[in-house]
Protein backbone atom coordinates (compact mmCIF):
# COMPACT_ATOMS: atom_id res chain seq x y z
CA UNK A 1 0.00 0.00 0.00
CA UNK A 2 1.47 3.12 -0.94
CA UNK A 3 0.48 5.75 1.44
CA UNK A 4 -0.08 8.81 -0.77
CA UNK A 5 -2.97 10.28 -2.48
CA UNK A 6 -3.59 9.77 -6.28
CA UNK A 7 -3.78 12.95 -8.21
CA UNK A 8 -7.61 12.62 -8.37
CA UNK A 9 -7.56 11.96 -4.35
CA UNK A 10 -5.45 15.09 -4.04
CA UNK A 11 -7.73 16.91 -6.18
CA UNK A 12 -10.90 16.10 -4.23
CA UNK A 13 -8.76 16.78 -1.02
CA UNK A 14 -8.29 20.25 -1.79
CA UNK A 15 -11.65 20.64 -3.23
CA UNK A 16 -12.85 19.42 0.38
CA UNK A 17 -10.58 22.01 1.96
CA UNK A 18 -11.61 25.38 0.14
CA UNK A 19 -15.26 24.55 1.05
CA UNK A 20 -14.56 24.97 4.95
CA UNK A 21 -14.14 28.24 6.64
CA UNK A 22 -10.69 26.94 8.52
CA UNK A 23 -8.40 24.09 7.26
CA UNK A 24 -8.95 21.80 10.44
CA UNK A 25 -12.47 21.60 9.98
CA UNK A 26 -12.25 19.29 6.50
CA UNK A 27 -10.37 16.64 8.94
CA UNK A 28 -13.39 14.79 8.93
CA UNK A 29 -14.29 14.31 5.51
CA UNK A 30 -10.20 14.60 4.81
CA UNK A 31 -10.22 11.38 7.15
CA UNK A 32 -13.33 9.60 4.81
CA UNK A 33 -11.46 10.21 1.67
CA UNK A 34 -8.18 8.55 3.44
CA UNK A 35 -10.08 5.70 4.72
CA UNK A 36 -11.72 5.32 0.85
CA UNK A 37 -8.13 5.48 -0.65
CA UNK A 38 -6.49 3.45 1.92
CA UNK A 39 -9.36 0.91 3.06
CA UNK A 40 -7.72 1.36 6.44
CA UNK A 41 -6.64 4.32 8.67
CA UNK A 42 -2.83 2.79 10.00
CA UNK A 43 -0.05 4.91 11.19
CA UNK A 44 0.98 5.46 7.93
CA UNK A 45 -2.10 6.89 6.58
CA UNK A 46 -2.53 8.79 10.14
CA UNK A 47 1.06 10.64 9.27
CA UNK A 48 0.58 11.24 5.33
CA UNK A 49 -2.72 13.22 6.60
CA UNK A 50 -1.30 14.79 9.41
CA UNK A 51 1.21 16.38 7.35
CA UNK A 52 -1.27 17.18 4.72
CA UNK A 53 -3.59 19.12 7.52
CA UNK A 54 -0.32 20.85 9.07
CA UNK A 55 -1.29 19.19 12.48
CA UNK A 56 0.48 16.51 14.68
CA UNK A 57 -0.10 12.64 14.08
CA UNK A 58 -0.67 12.33 17.75
CA UNK A 59 -4.11 14.77 17.17
CA UNK A 60 -4.99 13.11 14.44
CA UNK A 61 -4.56 9.13 15.85
CA UNK A 62 -6.76 10.88 18.79
CA UNK A 63 -9.46 12.05 15.97
CA UNK A 64 -8.95 8.57 14.39
CA UNK A 65 -9.72 6.66 17.28
CA UNK A 66 -12.30 8.43 18.68
CA UNK A 67 -14.98 7.53 15.89
CA UNK A 68 -16.37 4.29 15.14
CA UNK A 69 -16.14 4.14 11.25
CA UNK A 70 -12.52 4.48 10.82
CA UNK A 71 -10.77 1.31 10.71
CA UNK A 72 -7.27 1.46 12.35
CA UNK A 73 -6.10 -2.36 10.42
CA UNK A 74 -7.64 -3.80 7.43
CA UNK A 75 -10.85 -5.43 7.89
CA UNK A 76 -12.60 -7.40 5.32
CA UNK A 77 -14.06 -6.25 1.32
CA UNK A 78 -17.57 -6.07 3.05
CA UNK A 79 -18.16 -5.03 6.85
CA UNK A 80 -21.31 -6.73 7.77
CA UNK A 81 -22.71 -4.23 11.07
CA UNK A 82 -25.38 -5.98 13.15
CA UNK A 83 -27.14 -3.05 15.08
CA UNK A 84 -27.40 -4.42 18.98
CA UNK A 85 -28.98 -1.74 20.56
CA UNK A 86 -32.53 -1.76 22.32
CA UNK A 87 -35.13 -2.19 19.84
CA UNK A 88 -33.10 -3.66 17.62
CA UNK A 89 -32.32 -6.53 20.50
CA UNK A 90 -36.05 -6.95 21.25
CA UNK A 91 -36.69 -7.96 17.70
CA UNK A 92 -34.30 -10.38 17.66
CA UNK A 93 -31.02 -8.87 16.86
CA UNK A 94 -28.95 -11.65 19.04
CA UNK A 95 -30.39 -14.41 16.76
CA UNK A 96 -28.94 -12.58 13.72
CA UNK A 97 -25.74 -12.43 14.91
CA UNK A 98 -25.48 -15.67 16.01
CA UNK A 99 -26.66 -16.87 12.65
CA UNK A 100 -23.93 -14.52 10.42
CA UNK A 101 -21.32 -16.19 12.87
CA UNK A 102 -22.23 -19.67 12.22
CA UNK A 103 -22.74 -18.63 8.53
CA UNK A 104 -19.28 -17.49 8.08
CA UNK A 105 -17.64 -19.78 10.98
CA UNK A 106 -16.08 -16.16 12.39
CA UNK A 107 -17.08 -14.44 15.81
CA UNK A 108 -17.67 -10.65 15.95
CA UNK A 109 -14.73 -8.49 15.53
CA UNK A 110 -13.06 -10.95 12.72
CA UNK A 111 -12.44 -11.48 9.05
CA UNK A 112 -13.31 -14.38 6.75
CA UNK A 113 -10.22 -15.65 5.87
CA UNK A 114 -11.02 -15.45 2.53
CA UNK A 115 -10.87 -11.52 3.15
CA UNK A 116 -14.49 -10.83 2.04
CA UNK A 117 -16.60 -10.15 5.25
CA UNK A 118 -15.79 -8.78 8.41
CA UNK A 119 -18.31 -8.91 11.40
CA UNK A 120 -19.24 -6.41 13.41
CA UNK A 121 -22.15 -5.27 16.16
CA UNK A 122 -22.56 -1.70 16.75
CA UNK A 123 -24.98 0.75 18.42
CA UNK A 124 -28.47 2.22 17.17
CA UNK A 125 -28.21 3.25 13.12
CA UNK A 126 -31.10 4.80 13.59
CA UNK A 127 -33.35 2.13 11.74
CA UNK A 128 -35.67 0.64 14.48
CA UNK A 129 -38.75 0.40 13.38
CA UNK A 130 -37.80 -2.06 11.02
CA UNK A 131 -35.55 -4.31 13.31
CA UNK A 132 -33.29 -6.47 13.21
CA UNK A 133 -31.63 -4.50 10.74
CA UNK A 134 -27.31 -4.41 9.98
CA UNK A 135 -25.03 -2.03 7.70
CA UNK A 136 -23.22 -3.55 5.11
CA UNK A 137 -20.93 -1.27 3.88
CA UNK A 138 -23.05 1.92 3.14
CA UNK A 139 -26.64 0.19 3.16
CA UNK A 140 -28.87 -0.12 5.05
CA UNK A 141 -31.07 -4.11 5.50
CA UNK A 142 -33.87 -3.98 7.74
CA UNK A 143 -36.88 -6.30 8.93
CA UNK A 144 -34.15 -9.05 8.53
CA UNK A 145 -34.46 -12.95 9.38
CA UNK A 146 -32.53 -16.33 8.56
CA UNK A 147 -33.46 -16.33 4.80
CA UNK A 148 -33.12 -12.43 4.02
CA UNK A 149 -29.43 -12.83 5.69
CA UNK A 150 -28.33 -15.69 3.18
CA UNK A 151 -29.54 -13.84 0.31
CA UNK A 152 -27.85 -10.69 0.97
CA UNK A 153 -24.50 -12.65 2.30
CA UNK A 154 -25.40 -14.71 -1.09
CA UNK A 155 -25.21 -11.42 -3.25
CA UNK A 156 -21.78 -9.80 -1.54
CA UNK A 157 -18.97 -11.23 -3.62
CA UNK B 1 -55.04 17.05 11.86
CA UNK B 2 -52.88 18.56 9.76
CA UNK B 3 -49.45 17.31 9.14
CA UNK B 4 -46.53 20.02 9.04
CA UNK B 5 -43.98 17.72 9.42
CA UNK B 6 -45.15 14.72 7.14
CA UNK B 7 -47.04 16.52 4.66
CA UNK B 8 -44.80 15.82 1.60
CA UNK B 9 -43.44 12.22 2.21
CA UNK B 10 -45.90 10.09 0.66
CA UNK B 11 -45.94 11.49 -2.46
CA UNK B 12 -43.89 10.31 -5.13
CA UNK B 13 -40.25 11.71 -5.67
CA UNK B 14 -40.82 14.03 -2.74
CA UNK B 15 -36.93 14.21 -2.49
CA UNK B 16 -37.09 16.37 -5.61
CA UNK B 17 -37.13 20.05 -6.03
CA UNK B 18 -39.44 20.32 -8.72
CA UNK B 19 -41.83 17.87 -6.55
CA UNK B 20 -41.25 20.58 -3.48
CA UNK B 21 -41.47 23.40 -5.06
CA UNK B 22 -44.60 22.37 -6.93
CA UNK B 23 -46.04 21.85 -3.65
CA UNK B 24 -45.02 25.43 -2.43
CA UNK B 25 -41.44 24.69 -1.21
CA UNK B 26 -39.15 27.95 -0.53
CA UNK B 27 -41.93 30.47 -0.82
CA UNK B 28 -41.36 30.77 2.82
CA UNK B 29 -37.51 31.28 2.19
CA UNK B 30 -38.78 34.12 -0.47
CA UNK B 31 -41.27 35.38 1.85
CA UNK B 32 -38.28 35.63 4.61
CA UNK B 33 -35.72 36.85 2.25
CA UNK B 34 -37.61 39.46 0.39
CA UNK B 35 -40.04 40.96 3.18
CA UNK B 36 -38.81 40.21 6.12
CA UNK B 37 -36.17 41.66 8.89
CA UNK B 38 -34.72 39.48 11.22
CA UNK B 39 -35.97 40.55 14.11
CA UNK B 40 -39.45 40.04 13.10
CA UNK B 41 -38.66 36.89 12.14
CA UNK B 42 -37.42 35.80 15.66
CA UNK B 43 -40.53 37.60 16.60
CA UNK B 44 -42.64 34.95 14.61
CA UNK B 45 -40.54 32.06 15.70
CA UNK B 46 -41.28 32.95 19.92
CA UNK B 47 -45.05 33.47 18.54
CA UNK B 48 -45.39 30.16 17.29
CA UNK B 49 -44.22 28.65 20.34
CA UNK B 50 -41.87 25.91 18.47
CA UNK B 51 -39.35 24.29 21.10
CA UNK B 52 -36.40 22.27 19.83
CA UNK B 53 -36.74 18.58 18.51
CA UNK B 54 -34.00 17.18 19.42
CA UNK B 55 -34.52 16.67 23.13
CA UNK B 56 -34.08 19.25 25.37
CA UNK B 57 -37.43 21.00 24.06
CA UNK B 58 -35.56 24.93 24.49
CA UNK B 59 -37.74 28.02 22.82
CA UNK B 60 -36.23 27.84 19.60
CA UNK B 61 -37.20 31.54 18.80
CA UNK B 62 -35.51 32.66 21.99
CA UNK B 63 -32.72 30.21 21.47
CA UNK B 64 -31.90 32.37 18.19
CA UNK B 65 -32.46 35.86 20.22
CA UNK B 66 -29.17 34.80 22.34
CA UNK B 67 -27.06 35.57 18.95
CA UNK B 68 -25.45 38.97 19.90
CA UNK B 69 -25.91 41.51 16.85
CA UNK B 70 -22.97 43.96 17.78
CA UNK B 71 -20.03 40.62 17.48
CA UNK B 72 -17.90 41.48 14.74
CA UNK B 73 -17.05 37.79 14.19
CA UNK B 74 -18.89 35.38 11.31
CA UNK B 75 -21.97 33.82 13.17
CA UNK B 76 -23.08 29.81 11.78
CA UNK B 77 -25.83 28.11 11.91
CA UNK B 78 -25.65 24.73 12.34
CA UNK B 79 -28.39 21.81 11.48
CA UNK B 80 -28.05 18.77 13.62
CA UNK B 81 -28.79 15.68 11.60
CA UNK B 82 -26.62 13.45 13.58
CA UNK B 83 -29.63 11.21 14.94
CA UNK B 84 -28.38 8.73 16.97
CA UNK B 85 -30.69 8.47 20.13
CA UNK B 86 -31.63 4.65 20.38
CA UNK B 87 -35.33 4.65 19.06
CA UNK B 88 -35.01 7.55 17.23
CA UNK B 89 -35.76 7.10 13.26
CA UNK B 90 -37.90 10.59 12.28
CA UNK B 91 -34.95 12.82 11.45
CA UNK B 92 -33.46 10.34 9.05
CA UNK B 93 -37.13 10.04 7.40
CA UNK B 94 -37.35 13.63 6.76
CA UNK B 95 -33.88 14.07 5.07
CA UNK B 96 -34.43 10.58 3.34
CA UNK B 97 -37.82 11.74 2.15
CA UNK B 98 -38.15 14.92 2.41
CA UNK B 99 -34.66 16.92 2.39
CA UNK B 100 -35.65 20.56 1.33
CA UNK B 101 -38.18 20.84 4.02
CA UNK B 102 -35.25 20.44 6.18
CA UNK B 103 -32.97 22.78 3.57
CA UNK B 104 -35.35 25.85 3.58
CA UNK B 105 -35.60 25.86 7.47
CA UNK B 106 -32.04 25.77 7.43
CA UNK B 107 -31.99 28.58 5.58
CA UNK B 108 -34.43 30.59 7.15
CA UNK B 109 -32.75 29.70 10.54
CA UNK B 110 -29.38 31.60 9.42
CA UNK B 111 -31.39 34.38 8.11
CA UNK B 112 -32.66 34.92 11.72
CA UNK B 113 -28.99 34.74 13.02
CA UNK B 114 -27.52 36.77 9.83
CA UNK B 115 -25.37 33.66 9.12
CA UNK B 116 -23.58 33.31 5.90
CA UNK B 117 -22.43 30.19 6.38
CA UNK B 118 -24.19 26.92 7.34
CA UNK B 119 -23.45 23.11 8.09
CA UNK B 120 -25.63 20.36 8.05
CA UNK B 121 -23.73 17.75 10.06
CA UNK B 122 -25.48 14.25 9.14
CA UNK B 123 -24.84 11.19 10.54
CA UNK B 124 -21.96 9.25 9.25
CA UNK B 125 -23.63 6.14 9.10
CA UNK B 126 -26.61 7.48 7.04
CA UNK B 127 -24.51 7.37 3.58
CA UNK B 128 -28.11 7.14 2.07
CA UNK B 129 -29.29 10.30 3.64
CA UNK B 130 -26.54 12.12 2.97
CA UNK B 131 -26.28 11.56 -0.40
CA UNK B 132 -29.89 12.80 -0.72
CA UNK B 133 -29.34 16.18 0.87
CA UNK B 134 -25.89 16.57 -1.04
CA UNK B 135 -28.15 16.65 -4.27
CA UNK B 136 -30.66 18.85 -2.86
CA UNK B 137 -28.71 21.16 -1.51
CA UNK B 138 -27.29 21.05 -5.03
CA UNK B 139 -30.11 21.59 -6.86
CA UNK B 140 -31.58 23.83 -4.58
CA UNK B 141 -27.82 25.86 -5.59
CA UNK B 142 -28.58 25.38 -9.43
CA UNK B 143 -31.72 27.44 -8.46
CA UNK B 144 -30.68 30.44 -6.71
CA UNK B 145 -32.13 29.74 -3.21
CA UNK B 146 -28.42 29.00 -1.85
CA UNK B 147 -25.68 31.18 -2.78
CA UNK B 148 -24.74 35.05 -3.29
CA UNK B 149 -27.72 37.52 -3.61
CA UNK B 150 -30.44 34.89 -3.30
CA UNK B 151 -33.75 36.44 -4.60
CA UNK B 152 -32.12 39.56 -5.55
CA UNK B 153 -32.00 40.55 -2.00
CA UNK B 154 -27.87 41.27 -1.35
CA UNK B 155 -28.53 38.70 1.16
CA UNK B 156 -25.24 35.36 0.70
CA UNK B 157 -25.63 31.45 2.29
CA UNK B 158 -23.47 29.38 1.75
CA UNK B 159 -24.89 25.26 3.35
CA UNK B 160 -22.10 22.58 3.71
CA UNK B 161 -23.30 18.89 3.85
CA UNK B 162 -20.77 17.28 6.58
CA UNK B 163 -20.39 13.77 7.34
CA UNK B 164 -19.83 12.74 10.84
CA UNK B 165 -17.70 9.48 11.52
CA UNK B 166 -19.90 7.39 14.47
CA UNK B 167 -20.05 9.01 17.23
CA UNK B 168 -23.03 9.64 19.77
CA UNK B 169 -22.24 12.09 21.29
CA UNK B 170 -21.74 14.54 18.54
CA UNK B 171 -25.98 14.75 18.82
CA UNK B 172 -25.19 16.91 21.71
CA UNK B 173 -24.68 20.25 20.19
CA UNK B 174 -21.15 21.32 22.24
CA UNK B 175 -19.83 18.22 20.44
CA UNK B 176 -20.99 18.56 17.58
CA UNK B 177 -18.99 21.29 17.50
CA UNK B 178 -15.79 19.70 18.51
CA UNK B 179 -16.30 17.54 15.70
CA UNK B 180 -17.06 20.00 13.17
CA UNK B 181 -14.10 21.61 13.76
CA UNK B 182 -12.20 18.48 13.20
CA UNK B 183 -11.30 17.33 16.62
CA UNK B 184 -12.79 14.45 18.72
CA UNK B 185 -16.46 14.67 19.50
CA UNK B 186 -15.94 16.06 23.47
CA UNK B 187 -18.33 18.28 24.51
CA UNK B 188 -17.24 21.87 26.03
CA UNK B 189 -18.03 23.38 29.37
CA UNK B 190 -21.44 25.65 29.48
CA UNK B 191 -21.54 28.70 29.82
CA UNK B 192 -19.94 30.26 27.94
CA UNK B 193 -23.51 28.74 25.52
CA UNK B 194 -22.67 28.41 21.34
CA UNK B 195 -24.53 31.03 20.53
CA UNK B 196 -21.86 33.50 21.72
CA UNK B 197 -19.31 31.45 21.97
CA UNK B 198 -19.68 27.86 19.14
CA UNK B 199 -17.82 27.04 16.09
CA UNK B 200 -14.30 28.36 16.17
CA UNK B 201 -15.77 30.48 19.36
CA UNK B 202 -17.97 32.63 16.88
CA UNK B 203 -21.83 32.85 17.47
CA UNK B 204 -23.47 29.51 16.66
CA UNK B 205 -26.73 28.31 16.61
CA UNK B 206 -27.39 24.60 16.48
CA UNK B 207 -31.10 23.21 15.77
CA UNK B 208 -32.47 20.14 14.86
CA UNK B 209 -33.52 18.69 11.73
CA UNK B 210 -37.39 18.34 12.91
CA UNK B 211 -37.10 22.19 14.12
CA UNK B 212 -35.80 23.33 11.68
CA UNK B 213 -38.23 21.13 9.01
CA UNK B 214 -41.21 23.02 10.45
CA UNK B 215 -40.18 26.36 10.39
CA UNK B 216 -41.23 26.50 6.34
CA UNK B 217 -44.98 25.72 7.43
CA UNK B 218 -44.64 28.23 10.49
CA UNK B 219 -43.70 31.48 7.95
CA UNK B 220 -46.23 30.13 5.45
CA UNK B 221 -49.06 29.65 7.17
CA UNK B 222 -48.30 32.13 10.39
CA UNK B 223 -47.46 31.30 13.60
CA UNK B 224 -51.11 31.50 15.20
CA UNK B 225 -51.99 28.50 13.05
CA UNK B 226 -48.88 26.63 14.88
CA UNK B 227 -49.62 28.04 18.06
CA UNK B 228 -53.22 26.85 17.78
CA UNK B 229 -52.11 23.16 17.84
CA UNK B 230 -51.01 21.30 21.00
CA UNK B 231 -51.24 22.30 24.15
CA UNK B 232 -50.82 25.94 26.19
CA UNK B 233 -46.85 25.15 26.53
CA UNK B 234 -46.13 22.37 23.73
CA UNK B 235 -47.35 23.54 20.84
CA UNK B 236 -47.55 22.21 16.86
CA UNK B 237 -47.17 18.71 16.48
CA UNK B 238 -44.40 16.43 17.11
CA UNK B 239 -42.60 13.20 15.39
CA UNK B 240 -43.00 10.08 17.17
CA UNK B 241 -40.69 7.10 16.59
CA UNK B 242 -42.31 3.78 17.65
CA UNK B 243 -40.04 0.87 17.68
CA UNK B 244 -40.04 -2.77 20.00
CA UNK B 245 -42.89 -4.83 20.37
CA UNK B 246 -45.69 -2.96 18.57
CA UNK B 247 -47.71 -3.76 15.94
CA UNK B 248 -47.03 -0.99 13.53
CA UNK B 249 -43.73 0.69 13.86
CA UNK B 250 -43.08 3.76 12.04
CA UNK B 251 -42.90 7.62 12.22
CA UNK B 252 -46.05 9.21 13.61
CA UNK B 253 -46.71 13.02 13.49
CA UNK B 254 -49.43 13.49 16.40
CA UNK B 255 -50.55 16.95 17.63
CA UNK B 256 -48.93 17.26 20.59
CA UNK B 257 -51.39 16.56 23.83
CA UNK B 258 -52.31 13.41 22.23
CA UNK B 259 -53.33 10.71 24.67
CA UNK B 260 -50.14 8.46 24.92
CA UNK B 261 -52.26 4.79 25.55
CA UNK B 262 -54.66 5.89 22.98
CA UNK B 263 -51.66 6.40 20.22
CA UNK B 264 -50.31 3.27 21.60
CA UNK B 265 -53.10 1.44 21.18
CA UNK B 266 -55.25 2.77 18.26
CA UNK B 267 -53.04 4.46 16.16
CA UNK B 268 -49.91 2.10 16.70
CA UNK B 269 -52.20 -0.84 16.79
CA UNK B 270 -51.27 -2.09 20.34
CA UNK B 271 -48.85 -4.83 21.87
CA UNK B 272 -49.28 -7.81 19.21
CA UNK B 273 -49.18 -11.56 19.75
CA UNK B 274 -51.56 -11.84 22.82
CA UNK B 275 -49.00 -10.03 24.76
CA UNK B 276 -49.56 -7.14 27.43
CA UNK B 277 -47.63 -4.22 27.75
CA UNK B 278 -44.64 -4.22 30.31
CA UNK B 279 -42.88 -1.17 30.03
CA UNK B 280 -42.64 1.87 27.41
CA UNK B 281 -40.02 4.31 26.78
CA UNK B 282 -41.63 7.73 25.69
CA UNK B 283 -38.21 9.72 24.73
CA UNK B 284 -35.49 7.63 23.61
CA UNK B 285 -33.10 5.28 25.48
CA UNK B 286 -31.88 8.49 27.69
CA UNK B 287 -35.67 8.73 29.29
CA UNK B 288 -36.52 7.02 32.36
CA UNK B 289 -38.99 4.09 31.49
CA UNK B 290 -43.06 4.01 32.35
CA UNK B 291 -44.83 0.88 33.51
CA UNK B 292 -48.20 0.61 31.70
CA UNK B 293 -50.09 2.00 34.62
CA UNK B 294 -47.91 5.10 34.43
CA UNK B 295 -48.72 5.94 31.10
CA UNK B 296 -53.11 6.01 31.76
CA UNK B 297 -53.53 9.70 31.77
CA UNK B 298 -50.32 10.45 30.10
CA UNK B 299 -51.09 13.10 27.20
CA UNK B 300 -47.95 13.77 24.57
CA UNK B 301 -46.06 16.71 25.34
CA UNK B 302 -43.67 17.96 27.52
CA UNK B 303 -45.29 18.87 30.69
CA UNK B 304 -47.63 15.75 31.14
CA UNK B 305 -44.49 12.93 30.30
CA UNK B 306 -42.38 15.06 32.67
CA UNK B 307 -45.42 14.94 35.26
CA UNK B 308 -45.13 11.26 35.13
CA UNK B 309 -41.64 10.76 35.64
CA UNK B 310 -39.89 10.58 32.31
CA UNK B 311 -38.70 12.77 29.90
CA UNK B 312 -40.37 13.23 26.01
CA UNK B 313 -37.04 13.68 24.56
CA UNK B 314 -36.57 12.96 21.10
CA UNK B 315 -40.16 11.02 21.08
CA UNK B 316 -38.39 7.83 20.52
CA UNK B 317 -40.97 5.29 21.46
CA UNK B 318 -39.79 1.85 22.72
CA UNK B 319 -42.18 -0.54 23.68
CA UNK B 320 -41.92 -3.76 25.49
CA UNK B 321 -44.11 -6.71 26.16
CA UNK B 322 -43.94 -9.07 28.92
CA UNK B 323 -41.90 -11.64 27.25
CA UNK B 324 -39.94 -8.80 27.74
CA UNK B 325 -36.53 -9.46 30.73
CA UNK B 326 -36.22 -6.01 32.03
CA UNK B 327 -32.88 -7.10 33.30
CA UNK B 328 -31.83 -7.51 30.20
CA UNK B 329 -33.28 -4.34 28.46
CA UNK B 330 -31.07 -2.48 31.13
CA UNK B 331 -28.17 -3.92 30.69
CA UNK B 332 -28.26 -3.42 26.97
CA UNK B 333 -28.78 0.40 27.71
CA UNK B 334 -25.96 0.72 29.68
CA UNK B 335 -23.83 -0.99 27.35
CA UNK B 336 -24.28 1.69 24.79
CA UNK B 337 -23.67 4.33 27.16
CA UNK B 338 -20.25 2.21 28.54
CA UNK B 339 -19.27 2.35 24.83
CA UNK B 340 -20.40 6.18 23.80
CA UNK B 341 -18.74 7.97 26.98
CA UNK B 342 -16.73 10.15 25.12
CA UNK B 343 -14.40 9.29 28.30
CA UNK B 344 -14.09 13.33 29.27
CA UNK B 345 -15.53 13.01 32.64
CA UNK B 346 -14.51 10.45 35.55
CA UNK B 347 -18.06 9.64 36.97
CA UNK B 348 -19.50 9.08 33.39
CA UNK B 349 -16.56 7.25 31.83
CA UNK B 350 -16.04 4.57 34.83
CA UNK B 351 -19.56 5.06 36.10
CA UNK B 352 -21.32 3.56 32.92
CA UNK B 353 -18.82 0.57 32.48
CA UNK B 354 -19.78 -0.46 36.00
CA UNK B 355 -22.76 0.03 35.92
CA UNK B 356 -23.14 -2.68 32.82
CA UNK B 357 -21.01 -5.00 34.16
CA UNK B 358 -23.48 -4.75 37.45
CA UNK B 359 -26.37 -5.39 35.34
CA UNK B 360 -25.00 -8.02 33.16
CA UNK B 361 -24.07 -10.14 36.48
CA UNK B 362 -27.10 -9.81 37.72
CA UNK B 363 -28.82 -10.94 34.47
CA UNK B 364 -26.41 -13.62 34.46
CA UNK B 365 -27.32 -15.23 37.98
CA UNK B 366 -24.39 -13.91 40.16
CA UNK B 367 -25.42 -10.69 41.51
CA UNK B 368 -26.36 -9.95 44.96
CA UNK B 369 -28.93 -8.19 46.73
CA UNK B 370 -26.85 -5.37 47.42
CA UNK B 371 -26.21 -4.53 43.51
CA UNK B 372 -29.34 -2.96 42.60
CA UNK B 373 -28.26 -0.19 45.96
CA UNK B 374 -24.78 -0.17 43.81
CA UNK B 375 -26.08 0.72 40.73
CA UNK B 376 -28.41 3.40 42.47
CA UNK B 377 -25.22 4.71 44.27
CA UNK B 378 -23.10 4.70 40.67
CA UNK B 379 -25.90 6.65 38.93
CA UNK B 380 -26.56 9.19 41.53
CA UNK B 381 -22.64 10.02 41.57
CA UNK B 382 -23.11 10.36 37.79
CA UNK B 383 -26.22 12.51 37.61
CA UNK B 384 -25.42 15.74 37.13
CA UNK B 385 -21.80 15.46 37.65
CA UNK B 386 -20.05 15.92 34.06
CA UNK B 387 -19.92 18.59 31.91
CA UNK B 388 -22.95 17.52 29.34
CA UNK B 389 -26.27 15.99 29.42
CA UNK B 390 -24.95 12.70 28.80
CA UNK B 391 -24.14 10.94 32.18
CA UNK B 392 -27.87 12.67 32.77
CA UNK B 393 -28.93 10.11 30.00
CA UNK B 394 -27.16 7.29 31.17
CA UNK B 395 -28.52 7.79 34.84
CA UNK B 396 -31.52 8.22 34.47
CA UNK B 397 -33.01 5.05 32.63
CA UNK B 398 -30.30 2.37 34.95
CA UNK B 399 -31.95 3.71 37.87
CA UNK B 400 -35.29 3.69 36.45
CA UNK B 401 -35.52 0.44 35.23
CA UNK B 402 -34.56 -0.40 39.37
CA UNK B 403 -36.96 1.45 40.93
CA UNK B 404 -39.74 0.60 38.81
CA UNK B 405 -38.72 -3.18 38.47
CA UNK B 406 -36.97 -4.04 41.54
CA UNK B 407 -38.96 -7.02 42.08
CA UNK B 408 -37.68 -8.73 39.00
CA UNK B 409 -34.09 -7.64 39.51
CA UNK B 410 -34.68 -9.38 42.93
CA UNK B 411 -35.64 -12.30 41.90
CA UNK B 412 -32.97 -12.66 39.14
CA UNK B 413 -30.57 -12.57 42.30
CA UNK B 414 -33.11 -14.82 44.42
CA UNK B 415 -33.12 -17.39 41.96
CA UNK B 416 -29.70 -16.81 40.82
CA UNK B 417 -30.77 -17.09 36.92
CA UNK B 418 -32.69 -14.66 34.52
CA UNK B 419 -36.42 -15.67 35.72
CA UNK B 420 -37.88 -14.04 32.43
CA UNK B 421 -35.93 -15.81 29.98
CA UNK B 422 -35.17 -19.24 31.65
CA UNK B 423 -38.38 -19.19 33.05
Amino acid sequence: MSVEFSPDALKKFAETVSRYPKKEAAMLPVLNLAQQEFGYLGPEAIEYIAKLMGQSPARVHGVVSFYTMYNMKPIGRHHIQVCRTLPCALGGAEHVTEFIKQKLGIEVGQTTTDGRFTLSEVECLASCGTAPMMQVDDDYYENLDEEKVTQILESLK
Amino acid sequence: MEKVLLRNIDVSDSHTLEVYRARGGYRAWEKVVQSMKPDQLIDEVKASGLRGRGGAGFPTGMKWSFVPKDNPKPKYMVCNADESEPGTFKDRLLIEKDPHATIEGTLIAAYGIQSHTAFIYVRGEMAFAAGVLERAVEEAKQAGFIGENVFGSGYDLDVIVHRGAGAYICGEETALLSSLEGGRGWPKVKPPFPATHGLFGCPTVVNNVETLAALPWIIERGAPAYAAMGTEKSKGTKLFSVSGHIAKPGVYEVEMGYPFKKFLEEDCGGVPNGRRLKGVIPGGASMPVLRPEEIEKVTLDYESVQAAGSLLGSGGVIVMDDSTCMVRAAWNISRFYAHESCGQCSPCREGCHWMEKIFWRIEQGQGDNSDMDLILNVAGNIMGNTICPFGDAAAMPAGAFIRKFRDEFEAHVAERKCTVRDA
